[in-house]
């Protein structure tokens, strides 16, 4: 699906710039691979990777170039949105960026040394932080790009014509999800300068990873994006069937469908829930919330818990759908739909949530785009790029729905695409039902899919073949893969290395969320500081898919 | 403690009564404050909303404001990035206070064995009672809220129960 390109670091500024006005102009993700440990290595140790999408919203390349020195050119000048993506590498592995405006520490924290994405940090070093950043420098640079302060002869800065306020939001702030910590320079009430800092959640996924077995790993997954967690493990267990080059079966892929647009009506929901009460909509979260208890009792019954689900398995699924499933799913939908509409009636007309909400914290959608937002927030702001329509899997083909868009990019629009989409995703899940296909839920290849319980405890070939899988996991071809799935945030991907063996030998996440953080200093720069809260509530971050 | 002020009546039969009415009042008026990270918070949420209802034991006067509150509920992953802040906010909170540590994370860094999670969050301060579960049912965490209104109402209250309690941030 992806071409893959392999470029000399020193041309790939250019090649990247080329290729952006080929209309390779919506930047997915950017990592970096050490190679130390791989099986063949090549003589450069490092190499850095970059995901971009064409702008069909169809072709994807995958740009690898190997480092002969740990630096290269920054991509920042082509895409906004590579800002944050280059700090991580620099972060997690010690790559510099030249000509980078600001180069520094993303996720971990200023007292780290080291690089711990490196194969040679040891996974369990942890180190102390004693202070936080104080954030004072990262902010002059701001408002010094913005004229507002000046520089003294010492290199010092100081106020030349605004008299300022700084404001620390977060990270122990209700609305800020007690991760995301904004630092910010008041002028009245109006934000003149914003400075994000994230990382509070940072627990070492990635890490982890490479320390796991293929199917060890989807407990981990599952609390990237923990309001949502089968349709994470759908993207990670797709990305491996698809190294592993198996196809699964009709059935499998049908309940695929039918639980990812029920993650997604569970996202959405949470999302909604929260952002109405930030606003002091107290009602609406109760309206809001009774049928995500509905949803979480459905999914106990079916996958034994109401959170961390862990369904997916490499070549299926944990367990079939029971007796009975379809009638409390039906009764779960009836409820939603109430729900929403419950609130929608509170909201729809209101003049307060209208006041509050149109035309503040906008992205238009050529900036959308550049700054990488996607899923829900770049619809919102008029781009219908839906992966479930552009490149469909799992045959979202055959199901009828509207991809929802908005027009002008602001709050407004971010939660009124959601409420919208909610509706979509109840209709596919009636489609998915009414055509549910029988059969397995699990492809037959003993080197993939755990053997029948029957035959572990009956069969010496059973035990075998059960003790192999768990010890030494699936076995995936070496390969470097990326793929994604249209997730309840937008586009999640996982781009994976493997070794042959049955652990990963590297696995990347291209989170939704990181990407809607880091355009959002932007975002509020000049407006209120009360709508920043809401800002931050309609793009929907989820601190564990952010910080991993 | 309640002995130690020199206006009271020294009778102890009058002061054991005064322990009781204390942990009465205590019992029913406990301020949670939410240190939400991760997915614990969302469970959290649930507690709070209309199924699981946290007001009908008394301690739904959720803050966010350390001052304010009494019951330090830290749901979710502590970060050695955020183990400052923790303490810091932890600090704030007046005496007579108490930790719930929500979820495996907090209580021991749960499946996170690696560079930057917190091996539970008492490596820097003081847990009254650990809530395990990944994340913890709701019932769970409720059940840790009535144990410890047990306690209050039974008058196990210490306050010098984390004397010589040390956390790795404290000598800072």
């Amino acid at each position: 699906m992806s071409e893959y390109i392999i470029v000399l670091s020193s041309t790939l500024h250019s090649f990247i710039s080329n290729k952006y006005n080929e209309g390779y102009d919506y930047l997915l993700d950017i990592t970096a691979i050490d190679y130390s440990e791989y099986e063949n290595t090549h003589e450069d140790q490092y190499a850095v990777i970059y995901m971009i999408r064409h702008n069909d919203f169809k072709k994807v390349i995958v740009i690898k170039s190997y480092l002969p020195s740990l630096e290269i050119d920054t991509i920042t000048d082509i895409f906004s949105g590579a800002n944050w993506l280059e700090r991580e590498v620099y972060d997690q592995y010690g790559i510099k960026f030249k000509n980078h405006p600001n180069l520094r520490r993303v996720l971990n924290h200023r007292e780290f040394q080291g690089h711990p994405l490196r194969k040679s940090y040891p996974i369990t070093k942890g180190q102390f932080l004693h202070e936080v950043d104080d954030l004072v420098d990262e902010m002059n640079y701001k408002l010094y790009s913005k004229d507002v302060v000046c520089t003294l002869e010492d290199g010092s800065f100081s106020d030349c014509n605004k008299d300022l306020m700084f404001l620390n939001i977060g990270p122990a702030h209700p609305a800020s999800h007690g991760t995301i910590r904004t630092y910010v320079a008041l002028d009245g009430e109006t934000i003149e300068a914003a400075v994000t800092e994230i990382g509070y959640l940072h627990r070492g996924f990635e890490k982890s990873c490479e320390n796991h077995t293929y199917n060890q790993i989807v407990p981990y997954t599952d609390r990237l994006n923990y309001c949502s967690a089968i349709s994470n493990n759908i993207a990670y267990v797709k990305t491996v069937e698809e190294m592993l080059g198996v196809d699964i079966t009709p059935r499998a892929k049908a309940i695929r469908v039918m639980l990812l647009e029920l993650s997604r009506i569970e996202d959405h929901l949470v999302c909604l829930a929260a952002i109405l009460v930030d606003m002091g909509a107290l009602t609406n979260y109760w309206y809001i919330y009774n049928p995500r208890e509905d949803i979480y009792e459905l999914l106990s019954k079916l996958t034994g818990a109401r959170l961390t689900n862990s369904y997916m398995r490499v070549g299926g699924m944990a367990n079939d759908l029971y007796d009975g499933f379809e009638a409390d799913l039906e009764r779960v939908l009836v409820k939603v739909k109430e729900g929403i509409d419950e609130a929608l009636s509170l909201i729809k007309h209101n003049r307060i949530f209208h006041d509050r909400t149109q035309n503040i914290g906008i992205i238009d959608a050529k900036d959308a785009i550049n700054a990488s937002l996607t899923g829900p927030n770049l619809r919102a702001s008029g781009v219908a790029f839906d992966m479930r329509k552009d490149t469909p899997y799992y045959g979202y083909e055959n199901y009828e729905f509207d991809v929802v868009v908005g027009s002008v990019g602001d709050i407004y629009d971010r939660v009124m695409v959601r409420f919208e989409e909610i509706t979509q995703s109840i209709s596919i899940i009636k489609q998915v039902m009414q055509n549910l296909p029988n059969g397995d839920i699990n492809i037959k290849d003993a080197s993939i899919v755990l053997p029948a319980k029957d035959a572990v405890y009956n069969t010496i070939e059973g035990v075998m073949n059960q003790f192999k899988l768990i010890i030494d996991g699936v076995k995936v071809p070496s390969n470097e893969y990326y793929s994604s799935i249209e997730a309840t945030n937008g586009e999640l991907g996982f781009f994976i290395v493997s070794d042959g063996s049955g652990t990963p030998y590297k696995v990347k996440v291209k989170a939704p969320s990181f990407t809607a953080i880091a355009a959002y200093p932007d975002i509020i720069e000049g407006s209120q500081l009360a709508d920043c809260i809401l800002t931050l509530g309609s793009l929907n971050i989820i601190a564990g898919e952010m910080d991993r | 403690m309640e002995l130690e002020n020199p206006s009271l009546p020294t009778d102890t039969a009058i002061v054991t009564k005064l322990d009781e009415a204390i942990g009465w009042a205590r019992e029913s008026s406990l301020w949670p404050m939410i240190f939400g990270t991760a997915c614990c918070a969302i469970e959290f949420m649930s507690v709070a909303a209309s199924k699981y209802d946290i007001s009908r034991f008394g301690a739904e006067v959720v803050r966010f404001a350390p001052k304010q509150a009494d019951l330090m509920i830290v749901a979710g992953t502590i970060t050695y990035k955020q183990g400052p802040i923790l303490k810091q906010i932890y600090d704030q909170m007046c005496e007579p206070k108490w930790v719930i540590s929500m979820g495996a994370c907090a209580c021991s860094g749960g499946f996170y064995d690696n560079y930057s999670t917190m091996q539970g969050i008492d490596e820097i301060i003081p847990v009254d009672m650990y809530v395990g579960g990944c994340p913890p049912r709701p019932e769970a965490l409720l059940e840790a809220l009535l144990s410890l209104q047990r306690d209050l109402r039974e008058n196990r209250y210490n306050p010098s129960r984390h004397k010589d309690f040390k956390g790795r941030l404290d000598n800072v």
